[in-house]
This record gives structure tokens, C-alpha cells and sequence, in this order.
């Protein structure tokens, strides 16, 4: 993001501005030229303050939150001291940092495993346009369009101990109830299915999308040579469909990094931190107590912008090597 | 040239939208309305989204401002939201006139400088129970008036303890209440509902166990507290209460113990009115202590507060909507709509003779505690994360609840320092 805004800004105000001027004020160069300019400017001025004022500003704001020492005392009166990397040390320090880390890239890792790997193998089945697929892909698209405080209060219910189906169901073929969010040993999983399950349907749409756009004369072209279908799919299909896969995983891994509203809405990260992630530890350190901490709540949200940025620039990397 | 002129203009521009920004965060002034010192709009924040203008609430709200000769304008916010929202004001100096706030809230805004005491703003708070009145005093000083309160006590659903055999009033300490979720097992109906969810909810369920054991909040692994926990536990591990209350709100363990199939519920006074539409007998004993006797709940319910104004000249009118929502009659009502206990001697009895039910209510909330009392103020809030860690970590069964506690301790030490 930030890489696209800096080339941006020098490139973009020359080209409208060129012929901009160019048509009008023939007569007198030097003023044409000049109003040419602001009138750029003012084109561009919508979308800097944008940024400013959506992305800059907040990002800002953030880093500074996370540098000083908050009292909800200094909160009010905006004389909080600066205190260096003091969050960030506490934060490290905490108890619950080593559970919150290797919890997040469990989620975030497992999740998109499973996501893509289902979301490929529906797309690939999808591909083949039998009757009522069109109908069935738009039956899979159901988990995207449900609200996330609908579908997380679902997936609350049927994991109920007591009186979920899923318990239910065990005990008609008769295997021991499983404390499916209620057990430091479930509860992360039980967030992890939940989370597969509503990340599917991305995977599916833009990989099909993806699938789509390989021209069918190169899968003929393999099948003349007599390739099988499996043979098909890994040496022809996957490769090509390598920059939407790219792209696919990118964006889902920084979705799966941020989740916060299912976690907190099936577990609150409990019990006892046995599910918690950065995104709602985050989020229990500013919000979630009756004393706000937004000092190391902010530190924890700066380290989640970090680890979506290093996978970002990973990306681009990626990307720089294909072309 | 044309390049550095570019750059230069894009510098410039830059410099000239940020000031914009920064002129249009401070060009917005704080409370512009109603800078008249009679007439004028008063602004009143409420933690009570569920009214609308038509309820008894607003309409009350309403008149009241009327009466003081300025019009009012409420806005009702979530319990959870409305700290944040106050703070946030209070940072932005545009605080509502009056913030009605859940009671624990009191002493952080307290801390923050945000609020005004009683003794600033004239308020009579003579009159309130004293126990109620220490959720909102902080190193000597009043911070509101409570506007009413509510508590924890046990439903019991009559027909699965008289199935049972058990009599609910001979329930007075924690054994007979275990030896009575015993009697209801064996009949195959299920024990006792609660909240041991990991949020304050779970904090406030617990301290009632708590407090009745004598346990204190300053030394959460003492013997005492760690009986607390082990009597929770053993209901879990011996099946009187169900697993999922370590993921139940109050209103979820509610829902539970209105399907019908639970013994007893710890919940709140504000289920009443739920509890009529239930289509079952129920009724009400106070928590027992673990030696016998009420133990203290902690207090819930609001107080009326005061946020500081630059503007002084408004503190007379503030007091006036105060006193106006803190009078006998009004509290009555309100306390009414509200289904909570009136935090004044006199008016717990008209409600008392208005509804006999209400009698153990009032036993209840006279035996209750506020969660910052006892000079504890924005410490309690340390405290209390670190004790629902360690009964979620307990009954989770990842740590027995003698390690659970001390690790609490060592953190809410380590915090509170």
C-alpha cells in the first residue's frame, strides 16, 4: 500500500496536467501550465486527504499509543510520558505472549491450509460445469454472506457441551462428548474448523475465477500427450494457476491474521488463554477489561501490522521473481 | 526543474491537507450548544439502548429537564461501549452533562479526572444506603448517587426441588446447597447454572462464592478463595453444573435454567420479569455463605454522575437533573422500569409493600458489596481479570484451583503494586 502511494504521488500529477493544459491554454504557456497544475492537484487532493486522514493518521496515532505510558488518567488529558519500547518489553514479558504468538500462526497457518486446499480441489470440481453446479457453487458462497456475529453464534450452539448437535450427533454413534470450547485442548481447534469453514467460499470463488482464465487447449494439448488427470493438475493446472494462488493466499493470510470478532464471539480467547490470538489479546488490553490498557493493546496491534507487512512484502518479492 | 517543482508542489500540498485535517479535529468546539446558563440543551448518556423515547425512562428524562428549564438530549449507549465513549469525550472536552455508568466504572472515570464530586456539585447523598454508596467513593471522596441497584441471588425452579424432596429454606450454607444439587441427581434432573465465562460477567458470578467464604480480594489465593474455587469445580467434576458454563453469560445460563431442567440458577434481579414468563413455579433464596447466612454479592446497577465541564456555570442546572432522577418518586419509577432495588432505605420499602416478592431482593442488595469498595477503586479491575483466568483455568481443568490462584495472586499483585 504505502510502496504504491509514494510512486504515486510524483508520477500521476504530470500526466493530467499535461494534457489538461495542453488543450486549453495555448496562448499563454506559463499560466496555463501553472493552473494545469492545481487543477491536478485538486484532483489529487480528495484522495491524499484520504490517506491522510484513513490511513496515515490512525497508523500514526497507533504507534504513538503504543510508545507512551496511558493512564486512563493521561488518556483524558493527553499528557501521557513517552516511554520507549516499554509496551513492546511488557508485552514480550507477558505470560500470555508465547500462547498468543504460536496460537496466531496456528490459526492463521492451519486455516489458510485447509481453506486453500478445499477451496482448490471445490474450484477444480466446479470447473467441469455439470448441471446444477452453477447452483451448488452458489449453495458454497453461503458462509461468505452470512453475518460474522450469525454465523460465529451457529457455530456457538451446535459446539455446545451440553446441548450442542455436535455433541448430540457424537452420542448417536456413540463416542465420548468432546468440551469442544470449553477445553484448553479443543478450543483452538473448534475456532480453526469454524474459521476453514467461512474462508472457504473466497478461496473457491477466486481460484474458479483463476481456473477460468487457463485457455483449455493447453489441458488438450496435455491429455493428447497423454498425461492423466492427475499428471494434469500438477504439472499444468497448479503452475498456471501459481499468481491467483499467490494472491489468494496473501490476502487470505492477512484476513486470518486480524480475525478477532469469531474468536472473541465463540471463546473470548478462553479458556484461559487456551485460544487466544493477538488480534483479540489486542483487543482484551484495550477493551476488554473495565481498566483500559491502550499503551501494550496498541504494541500487540503494531506486532500484527508487522507480521502482515512482512507477508506483504514477501508477496511482492514473489511477484518481482515471476515477472 | 519541472520534477523538483513537482515535488515541491506535492510537499506543499501535503503540508496544506494535513493542516486541514488538524484544523478541522481542533475547528469542531467542545459542547457549542447551549452555552446559555438558563435555557439550553443538557446532554444525558445512558447505558439503557433498550429504551426508546416513548419508555417511562425518557419520558421521565424528559420532564425532568423541563422542570429545570432546558431541554434534554439523551443518548443511550451499550454497557461496554459507553466507558470508551466517555473517556473519549472527556479527551475531546465535550462530556455529557450527566453520564449514567455502571457502578465499577465510577472509580476509573473517577481516576481519570473526568467526574465531579457530589461535594463540587451540592448533591445530597444522605440518604443512600452506605454500602451502595462505596462503589463511587474514592480516597474520601463521592463520585454520583446511585440510581438504583441489583444483585445476585439462587432461582430454583419448585417443581424439581419438591420432586427432590429438598426444601429450599433450609439452604443456608454451602453444604446443604451441595447436598441439595446431590438429591436433585439422583432424580436425573440437572444441578445449578451459572456464568464462569472469562469476562467481568464471570468475575461478578463468582465473588458472591467468593466473598462467602471469607476470602478477600487482596489475597485471591488464600485458603478461603481457593475453597470458593474448589466448590465450583466439584459441581463441575461431580456433574451438579454443566460444562458449558465456562462459555455462559448470565443470559445464556438463564436461557438454560428456563428450558425447565435446572434445580437452580445464580442470576440477577433483572430476570424477574423473565422469570414470570418461564410457565414454571419458581422462587428465590439468597447465595449462601459458606458458614451459613447471606453471602455478600457484589452490587450491579448505575450511578448518576457529573462529568467536569469548562464551563462551571452549568454545574447548577446538572444538579438540579440529578436530584430530579435521584428523588424518592422518580426513583421509584425508575427503579421499576428498571427492575432494580432503589439504593435509598425508604424507597426499598414502598417497593417491598408495593411487591412482597421483592423482600429477598432487598435482603440481598443490604448484604451486597460494591466490586471497588473497600478503597480497592481502579485496582479491582487488575484483580478481577486475573481471578476469572484462574476459574476459567480451573474448571477448564488446566491447572488445580490452589495453582490457578496463586498464579492469579502473583499477577494481580505484580499489577496492583
Amino acid at each position: 500500500m504505502a510502496h504504491d502511494v509514494t510512486t504515486g504521488v510524483p508520477a500521476s500529477p504530470s500526466a493530467p496536467a499535461g494534457g489538461g493544459a495542453g488543450a486549453r491554454a495555448e496562448g499563454t504557456p506559463g499560466r496555463g501550465r501553472r493552473g494545469g497544475h492545481w487543477t491536478a492537484w485538486a484532483f489529487l487532493a480528495p484522495i491524499v486527504i484520504y490517506l491522510l486522514a484513513f490511513y496515515a493518521y490512525p497508523l500514526y496515532r497507533n504507534l504513538d499509543l503504543s510508545l507512551r505510558h496511558y493512564t486512563v488518567r493521561s488518556f483524558v488529558q493527553g499528557d501521557a510520558p513517552f516511554s520507549g519500547f516499554d509496551n513492546y518489553r511488557d508485552v514480550f514479558a507477558d505470560p500470555a505472549f508465547g500462547p498468543a504468538l504460536l496460537h496466531t500462526l496456528t490459526f492463521t497457518v492451519v486455516s489458510i491450509a485447509f481453506q486453500f486446499a478445499i477451496g482448490l480441489a471445490l474450484a477444480v470440481f466446479f470447473a467441469q460445469n455439470f448441471r446444477l453446479s452453477a447452483t451448488l457453487r452458489a449453495l458454497f458462497l453461503v458462509p461468505w454472506l452470512l453475518p460474522l456475529i450469525v454465523s460465529a453464534s451457529t457455530w456457538t450452539w451446535m459446539l455446545n457441551s451440553d446441548s450442542g448437535i455436535v455433541n448430540h450427533a457424537l452420542e448417536l454413534i456413540h463416542v465420548d462428548p468432546v468440551n469442544w470450547l470449553t477445553s484448553p485442548d479443543w478450543a483452538l481447534t473448534s475456532v480453526i474448523i469454524a474459521n476453514v469453514w467461512i474462508g472457504i467460499p473466497f478461496n473457491l470463488v477466486v481460484l474458479y475465477s483463476g481456473l477460468q482464465a487457463i485457455p483449455a487447449e493447453v489441458h488438450e494439448a496435455a491429455s493428447i500427450d497423454g498425461a492423466n488427470g492427475w499428471q494434469r493438475f500438477w504439472r499444468v493446472t497448479f503452475p498456471l494457476l501459481r499468481p491467483v494462488s499467490a494472491i489468494t493466499l496473501l490476502l487470505g493470510l492477512v484476513y486470518t491474521l486480524k480475525v478477532f470478532d469469531l474468536i472473541w464471539i465463540m471463546t473470548k480467547g478462553g479458556p484461559a488463554d487456551a485460544s487466544i490470538t493477538f488480534a483479540t489479546w489486542s483487543y482484551r488490553f484495550s477493551f476488554g477489561s473495565l481498566l483500559p490498557e491502550f499503551g501494550p493493546g496498541a504494541a500487540v496491534g503494531n506486532l500484527l501490522i508487522v507480521m502482515a507487512l512482512f507477508f506483504g512484502l514477501l508477496y511482492i518479492r514473489f511477484q518481482r521473481r515471476q515477472a | 526543474m519541472t520534477t523538483t517543482r513537482g515535488r515541491l508542489r506535492a510537499a506543499a500540498a501535503l503540508v496544506i491537507s494535513a493542516c486541514l485535517l488538524a484544523g478541522c479535529s481542533k475547528g469542531s468546539e467542545p459542547g457549542a450548544s447551549g452555552t446559555g446558563a438558563a435555557g439550553g440543551d443538557y446532554t444525558i448518556w445512558d447505558p439503557y439502548p433498550q429504551f426508546d423515547d416513548g419508555s417511562d425512562w425518557v419520558k421521565l428524562l424528559t420532564r425532568c429537564g423541563t422542570d429545570a428549564g432546558v431541554t434534554v438530549k439523551r443518548t443511550g449507549y451499550d454497557t461496554t461501549d459507553l466507558t470508551n465513549k466517555a473517556l473519549l469525550a472527556a479527551q475531546q472536552s465535550n462530556s455529557p452533562d450527566v453520564l449514567i455508568v455502571d457502578n465499577p466504572v465510577v472509580s476509573t472515570l473517577a481516576d481519570a479526572g473526568v467526574l465531579t464530586t457530589t461535594d463540587e456539585l451540592k448533591v445530597d447523598t444522605a440518604a443512600v444506603e452506605p454500602n451502595l454508596l462505596a462503589a463511587g467513593r474514592i480516597g474520601g471522596k463521592t463520585y454520583g448517587i446511585p440510581i438504583g441497584a441489583n444483585t445476585l441471588a439462587l432461582y430454583y425452579n419448585k417443581k424439581i426441588l419438591d420432586g427432590a424432596k429438598v426444601d429450599p429454606a433450609a439452604i443456608k450454607d454451602w453444604a446443604s446447597l451441595t447436598a441439595a444439587l446431590e438429591k436433585v441427581k439422583a432424580t436425573g434432573k440437572k444441578g445449578i447454572t451459572f456464568s464462569a465465562i472469562g469476562t467481568e460477567e464471570g468475575s461478578f458470578q463468582f465473588l458472591p462464592w467468593f466473598w462467602g467464604s471469607g476470602a478477600g480480594l487482596t489475597q485471591l489465593d488464600s485458603a478461603q478463595g481457593v475453597a470458593a474455587l474448589e466448590l465450583w469445580n466439584g459441581w463441575l467434576k461431580n456433574g451438579h453444573a454443566p460444562n458449558s458454563v465456562l462459555n455462559n453469560t448470565q443470559t445464556t445460563s438463564w436461557q438454560e435454567f428456563a428450558a425447565g431442567d435446572f434445580a437452580f440458577s445464580e442470576n440477577g434481579t433483572w430476570q424477574l420479569a423473565n422469570a414470570e414468563k418461564t410457565g414454571f413455579e419458581y422462587g428465590i433464596i439468597p447465595i449462601p455463605s459458606q458458614a451459613g447466612g447471606t453471602a455478600p454479592a457484589p452490587t450491579g446497577g448505575e450511578f448518576v454522575t457529573a462529568p467536569v465541564q469548562t464551563e462551571t456555570g452549568r454545574y447548577p442546572v446538572t444538579e438540579k437533573l440529578i436530584a430530579c432522577l435521584s428523588s424518592a418518586d422518580n426513583a421509584f419509577t425508575t427503579d421499576t422500569t428498571l427492575s432494580y432495588i432503589a439504593a435509598t432505605e425508604a424507597v426499598q420499602q414502598k417497593q417491598v409493600a408495593a411487591n412482597p416478592q421483592l423482600a429477598v431482593w432487598v435482603e440481598a442488595v443490604k448484604a451486597a458489596k460494591g466490586r471497588t469498595s473497600d478503597d480497592l477503586g481502579t485496582k479491582y479491575p487488575k484483580i478481577s481479570q486475573p481471578l476469572w483466568t484462574a476459574f476459567q483455568a480451573a474448571l477448564s481443568g488446566s491447572a488445580s484451583p490452589a495453582e490457578a490462584l496463586k498464579t492469579a495472586q502473583t499477577t494481580a499483585a505484580a499489577a496492583t503494586k
